[in-house]
């Protein structure tokens, strides 16, 4: 029997979607904005945070550049404020320096990157790109982004405790972490809250994927996004808790004096270390990237379920290899969990285990190759309608191909000896996930913020975002590789000195002045993206780009149901009628 | 020496015996990166340009399916099968399995901390003497008891690796606190050191010259200033380099510990002076010690 | 059966589950990986050890043994309590789950004499990579006891009201907690023999 769990009945409609867009109407501010169970209010809440997050990460990056450009020179202006401890004389130390690196990291991937890709576009879109009304659990979800907004406080808090905040890497690898007098340990539950919110937001993605979608929307109807969101989900959902375990025993090591990580005979700073010893620094390595490697994935997919929908929208034709490219993504999910040690290849390693992990590298790049060919192949034969998100979304294309392809001296042994742990790694999953990821996500906003606010944003201010943030990208992260070539260790407060790095220390001013270009050439969008929110120019129109996902059909912005009356799915995404008119997925006719 | 053995962006002079084949690997690897990325990016502008909207264009909705593309994902499969099989795996297999007779070979041993290079030479007996962790100091920072006979000849320095030129030379490497690396860059040599296991790596230098070691794991706050000598020179050279370490520390039959190498080393000027700078203000400008070991200098006179 | 969304008392035609149920799944799926990921980490430290005790050596085995008694016993109730449900009987329902929450207790208690003992002996976390890893995951364990018998005390107490409005959901919210339960019940199975027997 229907039952309405908010037990008012006496409405005298039969409609329970009108009976809930009635209830909602009536709740306080509070449960409607801050402490809601609308998807579509904790999308909103995730990108905002996320977003804040990112300028934050962005943001200790643009101080570390000046270091790494003028190093011993004292910060203009910041120098002064930041504190003597740990700005001396206005210079930055190395510690800070260690503190800033370590916290860039976990802020951007796990504030920032992932929040946004998955919790923010993940929960505003899933739900409707799959016909559902909301999530299949609201205050699950509603406790998946209180919890993440926890672990990003306790995380920012960590900067203000005694030592600074976290500064072994976002990697951790004891025994430094433990032995540190930092907020590591607050890095630790902070990581604890984040992994927990990641749980119980991947539960409810798998869940209203397979359970709630519509009639006739069956797994090969499914738009490319909600494919790219389900394998994500099962990647944070099974990947994450290995370093959960992890982060449990890093923390019993640092807090409880025990040895899982510390071995026997440790002397540090002259003092023997009075630990019982037995533990193992590998044992953290694979625990940790037994997850970081799938996280990478969970990275991207998002990002690639984002461009398709972005091409296939401004092509006026359908997606080149619709399966070859599911199947890729399904078999990239699973791949992805068995080359986790290939970020382990100089750790002692024999050759055997090499040999096993450099194969099973090898062959995670052919699925990552497809996506990108089904891609480019979309193209041909196109009618390209260059919007501002289409700019973002073509550009991913080729800086995906640098990441992806300076994988490949990485991911082989004998070339990892010259070029592990320097620049060139950094290079690469920068590409990845900034000219690659961030761009996608950026196009994302653009694309689906005339349905989100209601408004469109300033052309002309994308298109200035847009070039401006291109090339002052690849002004930070190409030379990277030739300072990895030359090479420059990764994580060094001062690189000059050493003979090696003093010769390649040019390039550094380089890069510090595109960072802060890039920096700069974010105000645009900020501006836009706030401005538009009143003078932008309103959209009524359910459908104002023509596409043909059911994110098309609702309202302009949705509504508290998203659908007035429940949908249908009738064929494939991304069709076209001979007219070359669109066919949508949910319109019967055409 | 003469030329700068180091470059703004390409890899650095080559002086290892087994770095000519990784040099060629990343070459190779890299023309295989760069014709793909050129192919795709010809491509690509040619759709940007070719198939935008504009008047009389319209888009071809039954684009056929093309076969090029999967010849091409086999193609960089196979390539990258080759790679790895043929060409990456023989020298991985090399540089960590054929190691030289130890009779054949300088063996040292290499330990490393925060943050310092601890070179540990086994003397004219070959033999390392005995170290415990109990007897690490600050003036005996490996840890070595003189009291062995075996350690009455080791000759222990602080950031001053010296090798012969031409001679196969294997390094056991431990560290004493966190994970460090043992990075020479001129060497294509790296090797991850995790502490509580003793790794062993091999190599040949086939120049001359004054190179350095870097530390490629971050180890804390002296990370950046982890930088060793690394001295190839003939053999004849090494004798005596070793003999003035002998009678420095060994001299006079007075069995005491190790003392500081650098202090009368002409080479290690480089690596004197960012360490003797550092000292001068003890931990960095911070008042709680960040690492545990944020002071560690060697013994510094 | 809201419209607003769908098989939260009834199976989804294709998967054959509500939604409560798939979720739980997923979720004890996650679980399993924590707790390998614990196991790897006892294999990984055992094989690197130089020297490590048997369990009969150091922990009570009977004590173990009548804990292990005790949990698999509450998953049996667990299971009469939502057959009992099932069967609409709600006073039996409440007979078993309180004898399920009743037996955790019992095993929490137990477990308490167990640790005090060890620390009576100076065995502490710190003592040994053995004991390190014998206290975390019989800790974990622990934790997720309590979860458990939190879930289970509101099913028994205010989430009982619901039996009234929907059984169907209730019965399938005592469901899911079972699959947890015996998946609790599960992970000391396996714990038991690794830590105490070998």
């Amino acid at each position: 029997m229907s039952h309405d769990s908010h037990g008012h009945g006496g409405h005298g409609h039969g409609n329970p979607l009108a009976d809930a867009m009635e209830h909602y109407s009536h709740l306080s501010f509070w449960r409607k904005y801050v402490f809601s169970t609308d998807h579509k209010v904790i999308g909103i809440q995730y990108a905002v945070t996320a977003m804040c997050f990112l300028l934050v990460g962005f943001g200790l990056m643009l101080l570390m550049r000046w270091q790494l450009a003028f190093p011993g020179e004292p910060l203009p202006v910041i120098g002064k404020l930041l504190g003597e401890a740990l700005f001396p004389g206005g210079v930055m130390s190395p510690e800070m320096y260690n503190q800033l690196g370590a916290m860039h990291g976990t802020i951007m991937i796990f504030m920032g990157v992932v929040p946004l890709s998955v919790g923010g576009f993940g929960n505003y879109l899933l739900p409707i790109q799959v016909g559902a009304h909301d999530m299949a659990f609201p205050k699950l979800n509603m406790m998946s982004y209180w919890v993440y907004f926890c672990g990003g406080i306790v995380m920012m808090l960590s900067f203000l405790m005694p030592g600074g905040a976290a500064a072994s890497g976002w990697t951790s690898y004891p025994p430094l972490s433990v032995i540190a007098s930092n907020a590591q340990s607050w890095w630790l539950v902070g990581m604890v809250f984040l992994i927990t919110s990641s749980l119980l937001g991947s539960v409810n993605t798998i869940v209203t994927a397979i359970q709630l979608r519509v009639k006739g929307l069956n797994f090969f109807r499914f738009p490319v996004l909600v494919w790219a969101q389900l394998i994500t989900a099962f990647l944070l959902l099974l990947a994450f808790p290995p370093l959960e375990a992890a982060g449990v025993l890093q923390l019993m090591d640092r807090v409880a004096g025990t040895s899982f990580f510390l071995p026997s005979g440790l002397v540090v700073s002259g003092e023997q270390l009075h630990v019982s010893g037995g533990g193992n620094p590998l044992l953290w390595q694979h625990l940790f990237w037994f997850l970081a490697h799938p996280e990478v994935y969970v990275l991207i997919l998002p990002a690639v379920g984002i461009v398709a929908e972005i091409l296939c929208t401004n092509t006026r034709k359908p997606l080149y290899g619709y399966k070859t490219l599911v199947y890729s993504m399904i078999f990239l999910g699973f791949t992805s969990f068995i080359v986790w040690a290939h970020h382990m290849f100089m750790t002692g390693m024999g050759t055997t285990l090499s040999s096993f992990f450099q194969a099973t590298t090898m062959i995670i790049s052919i699925p990552s190759v497809i996506i990108l060919t089904t891609f480019l192949l979309t193209l041909y034969g196109a009618s390209i309608r260059y919007t501002v998100p289409m700019l973002f979304a073509v550009a991913f294309l080729p800086m995906f191909a640098i990441g992806g392809l300076t994988g490949l001296p990485l991911g082989l042994t004998a070339s990892d000896i010259a070029l592990h742990d320097t620049y060139y790694v950094i290079g690469h999953f920068h590409y990845v996930v900034a000219p690659g990821t961030l761009f996608a996500l950026m196009a994302g906003v653009y694309h689906w913020y005339p349905k989100v606010t209601g408004r469109m944003f300033n052309q002309t201010l994308g298109k200035i975002h847009f070039w401006g943030s291109i090339i002052a990208i690849n002004g930070i992260f190409m030379p990277m590789f030739f300072m990895g070539l030359a090479g420059v260790s990764r994580r060094l407060y001062d690189q000059t000195t050493y003979a090696h790095g003093k010769v390649a220390q040019p390039l550094n001013v380089v890069m510090s002045y595109a960072a802060w270009s890039l920096a700069i050439m974010q105000l645009p969008f900020l501006y836009n993206l706030i401005v538009s929110l009143w003078k932008g120019e309103k959209v009524a129109a359910e459908n104002p780009w023509g596409g043909t996902t059911l994110e098309w059909a609702t309202p302009t912005p949705p509504p508290h149901v998203n659908f007035p009356a429940t949908p249908e799915v009738f064929r494939e995404p991304y069709q076209y009628n001979s007219a070359r008119q669109i066919m949508p997925q949910f319109s019967k006719e055409n | 020496m003469t030329q700068n053995p180091y470059s703004l962006g390409w890899l650095p002079i080559n002086i290892s015996t087994h770095g000519a084949d990784i040099d060629r690997l990343i070459f190779v690897v890299h023309i295989f990166m760069l014709a793909l990325f050129v192919g795709w990016g010809v491509y690509l502008i040619y759709c940007l340009i070719n198939f935008r909207e504009r008047a009389g264009h319209e888009s071809d909705l039954h684009v056929k399916h093309f076969k090029l593309p999967t010849y091409i994902e086999g193609a960089i499969l196979l390539i990258e099968v080759c790679l790895l099989v043929f060409v990456s795996s023989p020298i991985w297999g090399r540089v960590k399995n054929e190691f030289p007779p130890e009779k054949d070979a300088l063996v040292v041993r290499v330990v490393a901390e925060q943050f310092a290079w601890n070179i540990h030479y086994p003397g004219k007996d070959g033999k390392f003497g005995k170290t415990t962790s109990e007897k690490m100091d600050g003036t005996n920072p490996v840890g070595i008891d003189r009291d062995d006979p075996d350690a009455k000849d080791d000759i222990i320095t602080i950031n001053q690796f010296h090798i012969p030129v031409n001679k196969p030379v294997i390094v056991r490497l431990v560290s004493k606190d966190v994970i460090h690396d043992f990075s020479i860059p001129v060497m294509r040599v790296k090797q991850d050191i995790i502490p509580g296991i003793e790794i062993p790596i091999h190599f040949e230098a086939n120049q001359t010259g004054e190179f350095e070691i870097a530390c490629a794991q971050l180890c804390g706050l002296g990370h950046y200033r982890m930088r060793g000598s690394f001295v190839v020179e003939t053999p004849e050279a090494f004798a005596a380099w070793m003999a003035d370490q002998e009678k420095e520390q060994l001299g006079g039959g007075d069995a005491t510990a190790a003392q500081p190498a650098e202090g009368s080393q002409p080479a290690a000027a480089n690596a004197q002076a960012p360490a003797a700078a550092d000292t001068a203000k003890p931990t960095d400008g911070q008042t709680a010690p960040a690492d545990a070991g944020a002071k560690k200098e060697g013994n510094q006179p | 059966m809201s419209a607003l969304i769908p098989y939260i008392d009834e199976p989804h035609p294709v998967t054959g589950v509500t939604n409560g149920k798939f979720g739980t799944w997923l979720f004890l799926a996650s679980e399993v990986m924590l707790f390998g990921a614990l196991f790897s980490t006892y294999i990984i430290l055992r094989t690197g050890s130089t020297s490590w005790p048997h369990g009969y050596e150091v922990l009570n085995i009977p004590m173990g043994t009548v804990n292990t008694v005790i949990l698999i016993t509450s998953s049996v109730t667990m299971v009469l309590a939502w057959a009992s449900l099932k069967m609409n009987q709600f006073g039996k329902f409440k007979l078993f789950l309180g004898t399920t929450i009743l037996l955790s207790c019992v095993f929490l208690v137990i477990k308490y004499f167990e640790y005090a003992a060890k620390f009576q002996h100076e065995h502490y976390p710190w003592s040994s990579t053995y004991f390190a890893i014998y206290f975390t995951m019989t800790g974990l364990h622990g934790i997720h006891i309590i979860g458990g018998i939190v879930v289970n005390g509101y099913l028994w107490g205010p989430g009982s009201k619901m039996w009234k409005a929907n059984p169907e959901q209730f019965a399938g919210r005592v469901e899911c907690a079972g699959l947890y339960w015996h998946f609790v019940d599960l992970v000391w199975i396996f714990l038991f023999p690794v830590l105490y027997l070998l």
